[in-house]
């Protein structure tokens, strides 16, 4: 019962520890940049494949979807176009994106920080005297929290794209009617909310990875085991902080 | 100089260093060997301030390091200079930006200046040809002599050794040994290896101490060996045919 109490707790206090010496003032500026703009290549721009070829199907998934299931003489056309925004815009881009994102970027930063951990090359830094969170996990943070508003938009424009797909290659509707759809009651604040929802989850699957590969003891399994559970805890904490930010976002 | 004072380190109820007292010279390889086991590594990462003892003091010229702020011992690191057991060479920078990296990170000189050191210090270690690849591409001696390099960047005190010569053969054991030693003259460092090469207890051991179960076992240095008494020292020391053998010459001598 104690352990069942006190682990989660004890964790939450050494995440904590981590993220207060994380967040401090880095030694040189000059580095921290340097490895800043690594981080945004490494964590954002490599991802924007995986991206645009997830989103560009889920938005052609959506449309075909959509138009099968909801289809009545009742309902406007446009009605597809619409629904796909919606999706695309509120939930795929930002909420299920970081999910898959929480598999790629997360599992790479576990265990590049965890291989730093068994190789000692993290003591190596700290007995430099080097902040080695600080130097190592303050640019990841960084780095993904600002790539992450262009991934949405590179998300949301290729869910698109896949949706206009459908109608032009696929005939499955008229491309105007989605384009009217896509445009009908357009609300600015949902690509804000959006990008904030985004950049929450960017923390979350940064900081939280960075934790569990950070703080490895052993060998190359419990650095495979810190990446699972990284992948594992940072979906878990996407899928409720989601559940709370639609509420107060709403 | 280096001085431990009555240092105590245990994890939950295991006692791993008990009452250690030492003095570490300068200009000097000073050893600290021991079995697997034994607390070695412990007592080196206490003394780099890895690891926290419960009491005692460490004293780097006097200062001593647990009492220390936080400021303080991150000045006080600038002069240490360690090299690890794996090399522990960052692998996505290049052998020279291994080296750099210290003054990147520390020093005030401009990028040629600091090119300039780190060039100097991998030619110092004869690896200059060497320094636009990675640590991947280059061998284990050839990573424990840029660990070397980047150790001693920024003209350090203190150089701290966990068994340099793990996993090399012997021939590249005794370049990385000398080069130790020669750096160590050279620069007037407080040099500290943690070792149980035999090799090296006999080149450079100008200082030893022998480490058993947590406790200091044996003092002495390179000339010492064939005649120590300590039964425990003389079991570890002579635990091969080989070493046997050596020592019954020189005792017929």
């Amino acid at each position: 019962m104690n352990t069942l109490i006190l682990k989660p707790i004890a964790t939450l206090g050494k995440y904590l520890i981590l993220m207060w010496r994380t967040f401090a003032r880095p030694d040189r500026m000059r580095m921290f940049f340097k490895q800043y703009l690594n981080e945004m290549v490494q964590l954002g721009v490599n991802s924007i494949g995986i991206v645009l070829l997830i989103s560009f199907f889920i938005g052609a998934v959506i449309t075909i979807q959509i138009k099968l299931n909801i289809e009545s003489p009742w309902m406007p056309r446009f009605v597809v176009g619409y629904t796909t925004r919606e999706i695309m815009l509120l939930e795929f881009s930002s909420s299920i994106m970081c999910l898959i994102l929480a598999g790629k970027v997360g599992s790479n930063i576990a265990s590049e920080l965890g291989t730093m951990r068994v190789t000692q090359q993290i003591d190596a830094l700290e007995i430099m005297g080097v902040n080695s969170a600080n130097y190592l996990i303050l640019p990841k943070i960084t780095a993904l929290m600002s790539m992450i508003p262009f991934l949405i938009v590179f998300s949301i424009v290729a869910g698109i794209i896949g949706a206009f797909c459908t109608c032009w290659f696929g005939g499955v509707l008229n491309a105007e009617d989605l384009e009217y759809g896509l445009q009908y009651c357009f609300q600015e604040w949902f690509v804000w909310c959006s990008f904030i929802k985004g950049i929450v989850f960017a923390f979350i699957i940064s900081s939280v990875s960075a934790f569990f590969g950070y703080t490895v003891e052993g060998g190359s399994i419990s650095v495979g085991k810190a990446s699972t559970d990284s992948v594992v805890m940072s979906s878990v904490l996407i899928l409720f902080s989601d559940l709370v930010l639609t509420r107060l976002l709403a | 100089m280096i001085e431990l004072k009555s240092l105590y380190k245990s994890f939950e109820d295991k006692d791993v260093l008990i009452d250690i007292n030492a003095q570490f010279e300068n200009g000097k390889t000073n050893l600290i060997i021991g079995q697997s086991g034994s607390g070695k590594t412990v007592l080196m990462k206490s003394i780099v301030g890895l690891l926290t003892p419960e009491k005692g003091k460490i004293l780097y010229d006097g200062r001593n390091f647990l009492s220390m702020s936080k400021n303080e011992k991150k000045t006080l690191r600038r002069e240490m200079g360690m090299i690890f057991q794996s090399a522990a060479l960052f692998d996505s920078q290049t052998v020279l930006e291994n080296v750099m990296f210290p003054l990147d990170m520390f020093s005030n000189d401009t990028y040629r200046e600091r090119v300039r050191r780190a060039q100097f210090c991998l030619d110092r270690v004869n690896l200059i040809d060497a320094q636009d690849k990675y640590p991947g591409e280059i061998s284990g001696g050839m990573q424990k002599r840029v660990a070397i390099a980047r150790a001693i960047a920024l003209n350090p005190q203190y150089l701290f050794c966990d068994e340099p010569n793990s996993g090399l053969d012997p021939k590249t054991s005794l370049v990385i040994d000398a080069l130790i030693h020669d750096i160590t003259t050279e620069y007037n460092m407080t040099t500290i290896i943690n070792t149980h090469d035999m090799n090296s207890v006999m080149g450079i051991g100008d200082s030893i101490i022998f480490i058993y179960q947590g406790q200091k076992e044996w003092e002495g240095d390179k000339t010492q060996v064939f005649t120590a008494t300590n039964q425990r020292f003389n079991d570890f020391i002579f635990a091969s045919d080989l070493l046997k053998k050596v020592r019954e010459e020189e005792t017929h001598k």
